[in-house]
């Protein structure tokens, strides 16, 4: 099990030699975006209209964090990771139009190994684990979309050595939450 | 902690109904009972895989830092749920409902709490928690002269994962199957380690009351039934956050109720590791 720290942006030699279960710390920004968010970058991809943010090199965290907003100044309360899994479908085409090199969340995902293969690899950070991540976010530079609503809105936020994450899916098509899922439902049929 | 012994002399009126529910919505999103730190502490103590103790430490270490910062443990602070007990002895003349109503709106603002509250169709978000139907209250008459207040915040990650079947009467040796593939399926998205409620008999909705009311009852309040149906859940290796681990539930909690003789419905309420809830006492002769 080896640890890496990065920063963003990211390029793919950065994350070529993670491997599944391997420790990651993230520094730089990272961008918050779930259903609604994920939706509306495809969509406007397929009118070929530009997003208010870029997404290249970028670290996308499966996050609707509870934010606070003082003398107009946005702030963290707490940002945990939100289920990956309900992202799952609309990430091989998010990854195919955009250089998105790291995705953050928790749960695992089904069905994306194929589309992360040599391009983007998947981190698992605990959930529920709000309070924790919270100290590891600095700043928040800047909100897009704040028409969905808080949680689905996209909040760029300025993180320092962001983790414990664990690798979930490397970029080698190693994926270990389907792995201990395949072992538990052998377990369950032993059962 | 709320002091119960304080509030019980507490008189039943509007203003002080939405003093105390701001009170229990804010301990139960900031602190975790005590029966369920102590679970998560022994599972701990009991894990051997090494990313699940990881997973373990982190979850203890986010539960003392919202304990002493006073924020959220998760920021998936869940639609609220009450369990509201009226005993009967009890003149209750102000609008409990408003009052409650006021209190999550309060609450909104200065605990503060995520607005998780949207339409189901337009997902026009109300920003407040509130909307047609929200916060979901339960009501029960009981004996005495008290009012009881308890609030669930229940997240979606975990209430996602929850299933309902009306099964056949003759599929009673299913029920355990059910339950171990419903923990199979969810895998590591509702946060494991998870709490598992069930609710057998009732009615199709029923079932379900069942299921939720059971996730509030002490984690290690388990039968011999229950615990074995834990072993096997434990055995399949899910483990904290679906990374692996001896640790994928902390308690499974059956609850039943008389059904018609033609049903048998089998409700699967999927509680994360976070199950909050805070209760307040408000009224009496003292």
């Amino acid at each position: 099990m080896m640890e890496y720290h990065l920063s963003t942006p990211l390029k793919k030699e950065d994350i070529k030699e993670l491997s599944a279960g391997d420790i990651v710390y993230i520094s730089g920004t990272v961008l918050t975006a779930r259903d609604e968010a994920h939706a509306r970058i495809l969509e406007l991809k397929e009118e070929g209209k530009e997003l208010p943010f870029s997404l290249e090199g970028a670290a996308i965290y499966h996050c609707g964090p509870l934010m606070q907003q003082t003398d107009g100044k946005w702030r963290v309360v707490a940002a945990g990771p939100t289920t990956s899994d309900r992202m799952s479908k609309m990430t091989p085409a998010l990854l195919e139009n955009f250089n998105v090199r790291v995705l953050i969340g928790k749960g695992g995902m089904n069905n994306v190994a194929d589309a992360m293969k040599e391009k983007c690899v998947y981190l698992a950070y605990t959930g529920g684990c709000a309070a924790l991540a919270s100290g590891s976010i600095k700043n928040v530079p800047a909100v897009h979309w704040p028409d969905l609503g808080m949680p689905e809105a996209v909040w760029e936020l300025e993180v320092n050595e962001f983790g414990p994450l664990i690798v979930g899916i490397d970029t080698k098509g190693e994926d270990l939450f389907t792995s201990i899922k395949e072992k538990a439902r052998s377990s369950f049929l032993k059962l | 902690m709320v002091m119960v012994t304080s509030m019980v002399t507490s008189m039943v009126t509007y203003k002080n109904v939405v003093e105390a529910t701001v009170d229990i919505i804010r301990e139960a999103e900031t602190q975790l009972p005590d029966d369920v730190i102590d679970a998560l502490k022994s599972a701990r103590q009991n894990e051997s895989s090494d990313v699940a103790k990881s997973q373990i430490d982190a979850i203890l270490k986010n539960i003392e830092i919202a304990s002493n910062n006073n924020i959220p443990l998760c920021q998936d602070t869940g639609i609220l749920i009450f369990y509201v007990e009226i005993g009967r002895e009890l003149k209750l003349d102000i609008d409990l409902k408003g009052a409650i109503l006021e209190a999550s709106r309060i609450a909104t603002q200065e605990v503060p709490l995520r607005p998780n509250a949207v339409h189901p169709i337009t997902r026009s978000n109300s920003s407040d928690n509130t909307g047609d139907g929200l916060p979901d209250i339960k009501y029960d008459f009981v004996e005495g002269d008290q009012l009881k207040i308890m609030v669930a915040p229940k997240g979606a990650g975990s209430e996602n994962m929850s299933a309902l079947k009306m099964m056949n009467p003759t599929e009673l040796k299913d029920i355990r199957k059910f339950i171990l593939e419903t923990v199979l399926n969810a895998g590591g998205r509702p946060c494991p380690p998870i709490i598992v409620g069930v609710g057998i008999g009732g009615s199709f909705d029923k079932a379900a009351r069942l299921a939720k009311a059971a996730l509030l009852r002490k984690v290690t309040d388990m039968n011999d039934e229950e615990k074995g149906i834990l072993k096997d859940i434990n055995s399949l290796g899910i483990g904290p956050m679906g990374l692996g681990g001896d640790n994928t539930a902390l308690a499974v909690h059956l609850a039943t109720s008389y059904c018609h003789t033609a049903s048998l419905p089998v409700a699967i309420n999927i509680q994360c590791w976070a199950n909050r809830h805070a209760s307040v006492v408000l009224g009496g002769d003292e």
